[in-house]
């Protein structure tokens, strides 16, 4: 099980050091999707060690929401290229105080 | 008829509300609406004076009620109005000399723009007044006592653009809410005391209560009369109020509304026979008041400002003898009738005096005036040889019953009002010679010329009245007639035989007159001495006897030092305080401000920071 749980934890830094270092929309985006899936792979690896459909279920959830999330999150990307022609996250700075 | 005294009020008011409500569209004819009403009020009350003369003595008092005003638990005012020998004498006297100053005003104020304004405030006054003289509640006059108070407010600081109009407005409103604080307290005290404020019950109960609950009564309501009619400590506002139209210091100050304040105190008889202190209060109040207006008149060279040390003088003459009780009421009351016409209509001579010389109120600019303007020089010598009580003349008989009076009562007292006799005698005989004798000093470009007869013939009814005015003593007319409100007078022993006292008065009178002859026979100086060239006497009363600078030192410097320092407390402490808060949460949000990058990485980091912190959190419990 060590295993399982190591990945998924290494999946979720790569994911997380990914967020925050990169700057194009598309790839941070990919790297939150990476991870959801990390926590799913722990969702699921508990569930199984743990022997109930809790986690399994769990897992289930995040998928959906991470369907729903793609759909926004990609919609949004294409209207913040076109009004600004780039993917760059630093330049949707508008909230800046 | 008798019951109709609310509509002795209601005209007039109704004039003032058509007046002002109907704006310019009345300008052509307004000033016509205002003096039928005041006439039209004067011809219903002598309607009315003649049905009491027709009644039987004990039956002439009558009170009518409109209804009830405020009924609040065991508070109960009726806004009732009592018709009876005091009043109607009142009544007489505000809507007559009131009309014959409407109809003066109308060729006084012809040339101003806001002529029907004008009126509007005086018909307000006469309401005002009437209400004042009619109540039969405490309460009731109060409200009359306010409006001529506001009447008053509104003419002296008619000409508003003057600013030496509008602050002797604001002080003469400021001085009578000194005054008005005793009379509030007076009202509450007679609440709590007799458990209702009407007049009658108050003053018929007034016998009954402790003597120190009937002095304070006394004493609160003489501090209302002090504000009102300009009496020591409270007179400083009277000379100011000359800068309002002429007509306004006939009729307001001088002939009705200061003399509210002797009204009040005969009215509140049953009061002061019931305090020997409240009286002995208002005999030297009245005392100083005459000498020290007396004392002015004397020095000021402004031909109102002379008239107005001699109003003083003269309603000190009427304190003095109210003061007096029931030996004096009637002759309160007779003086105040008197001084009513002759004071009226030398203040109306004065004005078509100025109104010939171009509006200068310096006497020294004057001279020689009797051949320019004959009609108002007779006239002016009427009322003069009135005041200062030549035999025969209507002054002469209510002055020297108040000096008889005040003899009989105490010598001093007498002697004090006698002196005041001379001395009247000697600034009215200055005015005479400084005005109509004497050598011309008029400035360049000025051509007096006698006023219009819409001016003149109210100056000759008036002068008729202060020449006959004295008929009201035939028999002791008066005495008789005001016995059921005033009270008999038991006949005191005099000090001497009337006579006697009469050519004392005379021979002081004299003198008097014949300093100012010999004094202002010729060359008067067409400027005034310096203070430094003048006696000390002379440039006290030009001072008004350092009245105003009292009043600075001991009352406005205080409070102006007083709201000085609230103003800063205000700024510095609780704005300070306040401002200081919002300043150090702003000061804090601009700290705060710099985690804001607007970049989602910096959020990001954030987000994961926080749920490392909840993590370790969450271990750090669980596992500790």
């Amino acid at each position: 099980m060590t295993e399982y749980i190591t990945l998924s934890f290494l999946l979720f830094t790569i994911g997380a050091v990914g967020v925050i270092v990169r700057r194009n929309a598309i790839v941070v985006f990919m790297c939150i999707e990476l991870m959801l899936n990390a926590t799913n792979l722990a969702f699921v690896s508990f569930a199984r060690q743990h022997g109930n459909l809790d986690g399994q279920t769990a897992a289930f959830f995040v998928m959906v929401v991470a369907a729903a999330e793609v759909v926004i999150g990609l919609a949004i990307i294409v209207s913040i290229y076109r009004t600004r022609r780039s993917a760059s996250v630093d330049d949707a700075n508008l909230l800046k105080a | 008829m008798l019951e109709l005294s609310w509509l002795l009020i209601a005209i007039p008011l109704a004039g003032a509300a058509l007046l002002l409500l109907a704006g310019r569209s009345s300008d052509a004819f307004g000033h016509l609406i205002a003096t039928a009403a005041s006439a039209a009020a004067f011809v219903l009350g002598l309607v009315m004076f003649i049905e009491l003369l027709g009644r039987d003595a004990g039956d002439r008092s009558v009170t009518s009620s409109l209804g009830t005003w405020i009924e609040a638990g065991r508070f109960h005012v009726e806004f009732a109005f009592t018709f009876d020998q005091l009043s109607s004498l009142f009544v007489l006297l505000i809507t007559g000399v009131g009309t014959l100053i409407h109809v003066y005003s109308i060729g006084y104020m012809a040339h101003d723009e806001r002529r029907r304004r004008f009126f509007a405030y005086l018909n307000l006054f006469v309401a005002a007044m009437l209400t004042l003289v009619l109540a039969a509640d405490y309460l009731v006059l109060f409200l009359g006592w306010e409006g001529v108070g506001l009447a008053s407010y509104l003419l002296i600081g008619f000409w508003q653009h003057k600013p030496s109009a509008a602050a002797a407005a604001n002080k003469a409103f400021i001085m009578n809410r000194i005054g008005d604080v005793g009379m509030v307290i007076a009202i509450m005290t007679m609440f709590a005391t007799f458990g209702t404020t009407s007049i009658a019950a108050v003053n018929g109960a007034a016998g009954e209560v402790s003597a120190a609950t009937a002095t304070a009564l006394g004493l609160l309501l003489l501090l209302g009369a002090c504000g009102k009619s300009a009496q020591v400590p409270l007179q400083a506002w009277l000379l100011d109020a000359m800068e309002g139209p002429t007509p306004v210091s006939a009729l307001i100050h001088a002939a009705t509304m200061v003399t509210a304040g002797v009204y009040l105190v005969v009215r509140s008889a049953g009061i002061y026979d019931a305090s020997e202190v409240a009286r002995t209060f208002v005999i030297v109040v009245g005392l100083v008041t005459l000498l020290v207006g007396a004392w002015i008149g004397c020095a000021k060279d402004d031909i109102k400002k002379v008239l107005a040390g001699s109003t003083m003088s003269q309603i000190g003459y009427m304190m003095l003898a109210a003061g007096l009780g029931p030996a004096g009421y009637a002759f309160a009351i007779f003086h105040l009738l008197t001084h009513g016409f002759f004071k009226a209509n030398m203040f109306l001579g004065a004005g078509s005096v100025m109104h010939a010389m171009d509006d200068d109120v310096d006497m020294r600019h004057y001279g020689a005036l009797r051949r320019a303007m004959p009609i108002t020089f007779a006239t002016f010598g009427l009322g003069y040889l009135a005041i200062i009580g030549f035999p025969g003349m209507s002054g002469f008989f209510s002055k020297d019953k108040i000096i008889e009076a005040a003899l009989a009562h105490n010598l001093w007292i007498g002697v004090g009002a006698m002196i005041g006799a001379g001395i009247t005698a000697f600034y009215m005989t200055r005015l005479m010679m400084m005005t109509f004798f004497g050598d011309q000093r008029w400035r360049d470009g000025v051509h007096p010329h006698e006023s219009p007869s819409v001016m003149t013939i109210p100056l000759i009814a008036l002068a008729a009245l202060s020449v006959l005015g004295g008929a009201l003593y035939l028999g002791n007319w008066i005495g008789h007639w005001l016995e059921p409100v005033a009270g008999h007078a038991e006949h005191h022993e005099l000090p001497a035989p009337v006579i006697v006292i009469q050519l004392a008065v005379l021979a002081l009178v004299a003198a008097g007159v014949a300093l100012a002859v010999w004094l202002y026979r010729s060359d008067v100086p067409d400027t005034a001495p310096a203070d430094a060239d003048v006696s000390i006497l002379t440039r006290a009363g030009r001072h008004e006897i350092y009245t105003n600078e009292v009043n600075g030192a001991l009352a406005v410097f205080p409070v102006r030092y007083l709201t000085r320092f609230l103003v800063w407390l205000d700024a510095r402490g609780i704005d300070g305080l306040v401002r200081g808060t919002a300043d150090r949460i702003g000061e804090a949000a601009q700290g705060l401000r710099a985690t804001q990058t607007g970049y989602v990485r910096s959020y990001a980091l954030g987000i994961f920071g926080g749920a490392l912190a909840v993590v370790l959190g969450l271990l750090a419990v669980t596992l500790g």
